[in-house]
């Protein structure tokens, strides 16, 4: 259930306008599963371009794994600064979910848990794609 | 049904089970997973068996919770505890199951692939609508056969596997699991025979008109037979015996199948078509879709495109029957 005390808060303090859905940004939203994507195919290009340029078809994907292993950290963390701002949107107040009142503070706090959510899918897509280096070692 | 005549509930079931259990035991057969003849199609069937038992028991739970909630007698839950029930129901078990099930995948992924240790090696090329089939030895000898494949028991064999054109893909459900073959790239598969048979694989990716028609037989032998039988299939081909067949080798070379056959041992080179050297000794005719008796031969030679559509090779149905036969006799002399 959204209280909605701080709404009418917002209305009498001005400077509480100033939640940045006032000004549509849905970029946070997306970030999580952009962070995902970015690293799946960062992943599958440094290992076919180390398979068929460097170590051959045989070869042992050594580096490349070591790449991924870097890629897959920076990507885990940048989800999970993601997330930790989407935490603190989803608790912006006192209200608690479903965050489905028409107000800005609302908003800001549904684009915050449905972020979070996000994150949590994209932690969990990353880290299933950085698994497959953990059982293979070569280019075959 | 027998079950309906016991007294005793404890009997029925076990009755129920023991029909069920010969009734699975009836997927037996050539081609069937569930009867697993090698390694890696033993462990891909455990695998499947954990899924499916882990299946059922979902299937168990979620029907036991949709009962309960249409329970007479309704009570409400506390809002935290149906939030973990969510939570835990819905996403951190699905989670755990799938990293489990992704683990124990690539683990078996990884051993299926190595190549490592193979007794044997050979190289298979799907072509539109047969099986290139080449035994590889010591240096770069090679024995190239079609449309069937010996394997010693107990052995580790590697199988080299790629296509001139389109996407086929190598599946022995039997033994292991399938592997594409692609054009431009080299796929591997090791497979383990663990039992003695005669054995069926497909091509198990639409590949054009006759793909259903690609198929292929498998003989797991012992593994002394299978020496004498790559000795033999290595030698040259045997020369006609009867009159009739003598016939047939000329007729062979007269109507220009030799343009796309090999027959080691006389001039027909061809690399369009199968290998024939041996073609008599085979289980079955053009990809397990005929018997190898001389009356299937000369039905093939005869009705080439009738029996397989779009097939890469002229249906001779215009020449004499006594010449058609003549083939069929010499070719199912080539043992
Ligand atoms: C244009 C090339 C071409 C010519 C000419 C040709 N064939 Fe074929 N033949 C093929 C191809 C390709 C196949 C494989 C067809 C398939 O199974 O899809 C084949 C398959 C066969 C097979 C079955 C082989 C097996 O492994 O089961 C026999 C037997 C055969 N041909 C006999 C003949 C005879 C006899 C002639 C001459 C009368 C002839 N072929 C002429 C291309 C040719
Ligand atoms: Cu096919």
């Amino acid at each position: 259930m959204s209280e909605n005390t701080e709404d009418s808060e917002i209305t009498v303090r001005p400077e509480l306008r100033e939640l940045p859905e006032r000004r549509e940004s849905l970029w946070l939203l997306i970030l999580g599963p952009l962070i995902w994507s970015a690293h799946f195919l960062l992943s599958y290009i440094t290992a076919a371009v180390w398979c068929a340029k460097v170590a051959g078809r045989t070869g042992s994907l050594s580096c490349a794994r070591l790449a991924i292993a870097v890629f897959t950290l920076l990507a885990l963390s940048g989800i999970g600064l993601t997330a930790w701002g989407a935490w603190r949107r989803h608790k912006y107040g006192r209200a608690t979910v479903p965050h489905d009142l028409n107000t800005a503070a609302d908003r800001h706090r549904f684009l915050g848990f449905a972020t979070l959510l996000l994150c949590g899918l994209s932690f969990v897509g990353t880290a299933y794609v950085a698994l497959g280096i953990v059982f293979f070692q070569s280019c075959e | 049904m027998p079950a309906a005549a016991c007294p005793i509930g404890r009997a029925c079931l076990f009755t129920f089970g023991c029909t069920l259990l010969f009734t699975l035991t009836g997927c037996d057969g050539p081609q069937s997973t569930l009867s697993p003849a090698g390694t890696g199609a033993a462990r891909i069937l455990t695998l499947f068996w954990w899924m499916a038992g882990f299946a059922f028991v979902i299937w168990l739970i979620v029907f036991g919770i949709a009962v309960y909630a249409s329970r007479p007698k309704r009570s409400s839950h506390s809002a935290n505890a149906s939030r973990w029930l969510i939570i835990g129901g819905g996403a951190i078990f699905p989670t755990v199951v799938l990293t489990l099930l992704l683990v124990f995948g690539f683990r078996l992924m990884a051993d299926l692939r190595t190549t490592e240790g193979a007794d044997l090696r050979i190289a298979v090329t799907g072509e539109r609508w047969w099986w290139r089939v080449r035994y590889l030895g010591q240096k770069d000898q090679s024995t190239e056969l079609a449309n069937e494949i010996r394997l010693p028991l107990g052995k580790r064999i590697e199988f080299i596997l790629d296509s001139p054109d389109v996407i086929h893909s190598f599946w022995i459900p039997s033994l292991g699991g399938k592997v594409d073959m692609i054009p431009g790239r080299i796929n591997k598969l090791v497979l383990e025979p663990t039992r003695v048979g005669v054995f069926r694989g497909v091509c198990a990716e639409y590949c054009g008109t006759s793909h259903a028609l690609m198929n292929f037989k498998v003989v797991v032998m012992q593994a002394e037979d299978f020496e004498d039988w790559l000795a033999t299939q290595a030698e040259p081909a045997a020369a006609p015996r009867s009159a009739l067949a003598r016939q047939g080798k000329k007729g062979f070379f007269a109507n220009g199948c030799s343009a796309c056959h090999t027959i080691r041992g006389t001039s027909a080179d061809g690399e369009i078509g199968p290998d024939l050297t041996h073609v008599g000794s085979r289980l079955s005719l053009g990809a397990d879709i005929l018997p190898t008796t001389p009356e299937a031969f000369r039905r093939w030679i005869a009705h080439t495109e009738e029996i397989k559509p779009g097939v890469k090779m002229p249906s001779f149905g215009m020449l004499p029957d006594e010449q058609l036969q003549a083939m069929a006799a010499y070719l199912s002399g080539l043992q």
